[in-house]
Parts: structure tokens; sequence; C-alpha cells
């Protein structure tokens, strides 16, 4: 593909790049991206992607902006509230960069959609806040062979992972979801807004390098962090032959809805 | 003998040396990329850039136009 002049300049910094250069812009254009949420971990990534140029960005959420959703879910602005996140996401993204074409599902991902979504993408994006969709992302990737970029974020504390096909996958590390009301989710338990940039923008970094093949994913490893002590570890990892979904005797082998926490059903039931 | 020629004398830092990759871009392994650009700025890092990144600086001459040189850059 040749750059327009308006393109040269808006990705000179990545031409510039010796890694990057022309080549690896012309693979982030062509990129096709899957953003599962669009709140706090969502929003840095879908903005740096946006930004970067990558083709098609996918955004799937189902609720709408909320006051308290402001204090981390940087896309969103004080007008959007009780605009659904996926609209709200979108005309910011087409402000930042009218080359990306940004489509949206206004609805959760589900056992039932998550296949016929995640499909047309090369690479999914976990940007979710609890765990039964965590684990949905994973399976669904996993079975259908397509790379994804966990993250988590609670209080002051991150993970991420980036998993391809015969990398350690979630479920090697975390065979299945904890019991609903286990462990607090970022609505109950609170969350310091600036360590959602902090995450999301190594899953977007991760995504850009994937979509490159530049550098070395954080695959077989997973990468925590707090910012309390502002410490970064980095744990390696590698596939587990019992795990329940890429081991070799795999007990999951379709999709299913974990339940979710009551409190985090009602939330989302008070939003609609 | 340069196959393609560029002038970047109308660029700035660092559009001079991102216009010479899409230049490099387009040739294959070997091809010749002649260069026309400004003392200063451009005629320090292009060159120096161009190394960098693995391109082969073949020469640097000055041009008819005062302040202006002629570099040629191989892939």
């Amino acid at each position: 593909m040749d750059f327009t002049e308006d393109q040269i300049q808006r990705y000179s910094r990545h031409i510039l790049l010796q890694d990057v250069g022309v080549e690896g812009q012309e693979k982030i254009n062509k990129g096709k991206v899957l953003i599962v949420g669009a709140g706090g971990l969502g929003a840095p990534i879908a903005l740096y992607l946006a930004a970067a140029g990558v083709g098609t960005i996918g955004i799937i959420d189902g609720d709408v902006v909320d006051l308290s959703n402001l204090q981390r879910q940087i896309i969103h602005f004080t007008p959007d509230v009780n605009k659904p996140k996926v609209i709200s996401a979108k005309e910011k993204l087409n402000l930042i960069n009218p080359d990306v074409n940004v489509i949206t599902y206004q609805e959760l991902l589900t056992a039932e959609n998550a296949e016929r979504i995640i499909r047309d993408y090369d690479f999914v994006v976990d940007g979710t806040d609890n765990f039964p969709v965590k684990f949905l992302i994973n399976d669904a990737c996993v079975i259908a062979k397509k790379p994804f970029s966990h993250g988590g974020i609670l209080r002051f504390d991150g993970q991420t992972l980036t998993y391809v096909p015969g990398s350690a996958c979630y479920r090697c590390l975390f065979h299945s979801p904890p019991p609903p009301n286990a462990v607090p989710t970022c609505s109950q338990a609170g969350v310091l807004g600036a360590i959602a940039g902090m995450l999301g923008t190594i899953q977007a970094a991760e995504v850009l390098k994937y979509l490159t093949g530049v550098g070395d994913l954080l695959t077989n490893r997973l990468l925590t962090f707090n910012a309390k002590t502002m410490e970064f570890r980095t744990i390696k990892s590698k596939p587990n032959n019992n795990c329940p979904v890429c081991g070799s005797h795999p007990t999951v082998t379709g999709l299913v809805d974990y339940e979710q926490a009551v409190c985090d059903i009602e939330s989302h039931r008070k939003q609609k | 003998m340069a196959n393609y020629k560029l002038d970047i004398t109308k660029e700035h830092c660092p559009m001079t040396f991102v216009k010479t990759k899409i230049e490099l871009s387009k040739l294959k392994s070997g091809d010749i990329l002649e260069v026309l650009l400004s003392e200063g700025e451009p005629l320090e890092n292009v060159p120096r850039s161009s190394t960098e990144q693995g391109f082969k600086v073949l020469s640097i001459t000055e041009a008819a136009v005062k302040g202006t040189h002629l570099v040629q850059i191989q892939k």
C-alpha cells in the first residue's frame, strides 16, 4: 500500500523505528483487533491502537457509561454518561484516527456469541473486569487458535500475559474461575485509576508487537506489578499438560458462561 | 550509478529520514537511491540514520546548488 502524505506524517514515529518501518506500519494498518470491554483497560488499549493505525478495531461491551467509570475509563468523557460505552468509544477513536474502521458490538461476550465474534479478528484483547468472561475469552481463543492478551487489575495490582497457540494459556496458570464472590471485582474493591492505563498500555504494546512481529511477546510469562511498591515481576510459565483446555486430555471442549458474582449482575442490570 | 532519486531539501527533521525510508522501502536490495538534501541537520542525520538502520552510504558529494549535497544510499 502507498501511504498518503497525511499518513506519512501521522505514522512517522513508527516509520522511523528500524524494527517497525514502512513494512511494520503496513502490518499495523492491516491488523484486525477485538477489544473485549470498553472500560478501564479497553480505554487505553483502544486509544493507542487507533492512534497507531490498527486498521480494524472491534469493541464489545454491553454497558452504558456511568459517572463512576470516568475516574479511570479515559475514553469516556463527562457528557458521555448514560451513553453506550461502545458508541462513546467509537466516537473518540474516529476523532483520533479517521483511518480506523471501528466495529461495535453493544452486547456482552457470551458462550453463544464468542466464537462468531472473535473469528474475524487477528488478535483479541481481554479488557474485562470479571473472571467468567476472562475464562470465556481464554477458552474461545485457545479452541479457535487465536492469539490474545489477558489483563486484570484490582486495587493497586495488575497482571498480564500474552497467549499464542502453543504457549501457556490463562488456564495453564489459573485452572478455573474462583467461586462467585470469593474475589472482589473492581466495582467492589476499588482500583487506582492510573493502573488501568499502566496495564492497558502494556497490552496495547503487546498487540503492536504481535502485528509487526517485533520483539519477544509476553508468552510463557506472567507479568505482575504493584503500584504501591512500583515493583514489576515476570514469572516464567510453560504449557501445562494437565490444563483443562489446552492440556493433553482437555475437559473444556466447548464454551460455557460461568456464574457471575451477584452484585456484578445487579450493577449491570442497574445500568441498563 | 544511482537508479532512483529523491529530493528532501524542503523537508525538516524527522521527515527527512522518514521520506528517505519510504523511498528505500520501495526498492530492491542492492538498488541505489540518490538523495538530494541540505547541509546542516539533514546532512548530519540522514547518512548516520541510514547506516544505523542497515543501509550502506556509498558517497556524499556537493551538489550544484550551494548548500545542498547528494548522498548515495544502497539498500
